[in-house]
């Protein structure tokens, strides 16, 4: 590049900023995309969890009533509520993100249908679950 | 419009590692754990349903027993994978300072590796009964 050049080049202008959440609409595709990476993340604290499970029964009786006895407190049952309805969330996300992956469920009706099954279906399965469990084990689990 | 469009590119120096760490095979690895993880994620409840309101023997029986160690492990391999991929994508999105960035996602795999050592031991161990 020839030095007469440089010269000419002025200040850059201000870039254009791409807009961020706060400006669109909030609607359930919108919403459940978010919920999505929430879930995702909520789930990968949740291991914590898991592993005390896995670890606790690995260590003996002593260390699994431990786990037992927190897991059966209100609050822990409670904890496990959020933790099996953001599992069953995210996994119902993840079949609605593999079928636009195959390019099905596109159409403005079809992806709100799809957002929404999301929810009402992830509602209706921990319900389910937590009414099975409770009512198999008379109302007292653990 | 072209010349305009021209406009929004940034040269590809500027570019080049700034997108973190995803490309192809991250977005693929995502998928295919993911797919993988459906079975899985199904199979990892059932059995905390199966030892649910069992005494720490029956747990340890149950929990110990092929049918269900191997889908565990499995469950815990594909999902940890999955998990390890969606963090990392989470961090390149919203952490902007480089040094920060880096310490995060070194922590990101140093976490997912622990939890998945620790939850495959206790598993082995429940299955091999040491």
């Amino acid at each position: 590049m020839a030095e007469t050049h440089m010269a000419d080049i002025k200040a850059p202008r201000a870039r254009p900023l791409s807009p961020h959440l706060m400006i669109y609409r909030l609607t359930p595709v919108f919403v459940m995309s978010g919920m999505h990476r929430i879930t995702g993340f909520f789930l990968y604290l949740g291991t914590v969890l898991l592993v005390w499970w896995l670890l606790a029964a690995a260590s003996g009786p002593n260390a699994y009533a431990w786990f037992t006895w927190a897991a059966g407190s209100w609050l822990g049952q409670l904890v496990l509520l959020g933790y099996s309805f953001t599992l069953i969330h995210h996994l119902l996300g993840g079949i609605r993100i593999m079928i636009w992956d195959m390019t099905l469920g596109f159409e403005p009706k079809q992806r709100e249908a799809l957002a929404l099954a999301t929810i009402i279906g992830s509602v209706s399965l921990t319900g389910l679950l937590w009414i099975g469990v409770y009512v198999t084990m008379g109302w007292t689990p653990w | 419009m072209v010349s305009h469009a021209k406009g929004y590119r940034t040269p590809f120096a500027r570019v080049r590692g700034r997108g973190g760490v995803s490309g192809v095979s991250t977005f693929w690895g995502q998928r295919v754990s993911g797919v993988l993880a459906i079975p899985l994620t199904i199979a990892a409840i059932v059995i905390v349903v199966a030892v649910l309101g069992k005494d720490h023997q029956a747990t340890v029986q149950i929990l110990g027993s092929p049918l269900a160690a191997v889908p565990m492990l499995l469950f815990v391999g594909v999902s940890v994978y999955h998990m390890w991929i969606g963090l990392q994508e989470i961090l390149t999105d919203y952490v902007h300072g480089e040094k920060l960035l880096l310490v995060l996602l070194m922590g990101n795999t140093l976490f997912s590796v622990a939890i998945a050592f620790a939850a495959c031991f206790a598993v082995l161990k429940l299955a091999f009964g040491v």
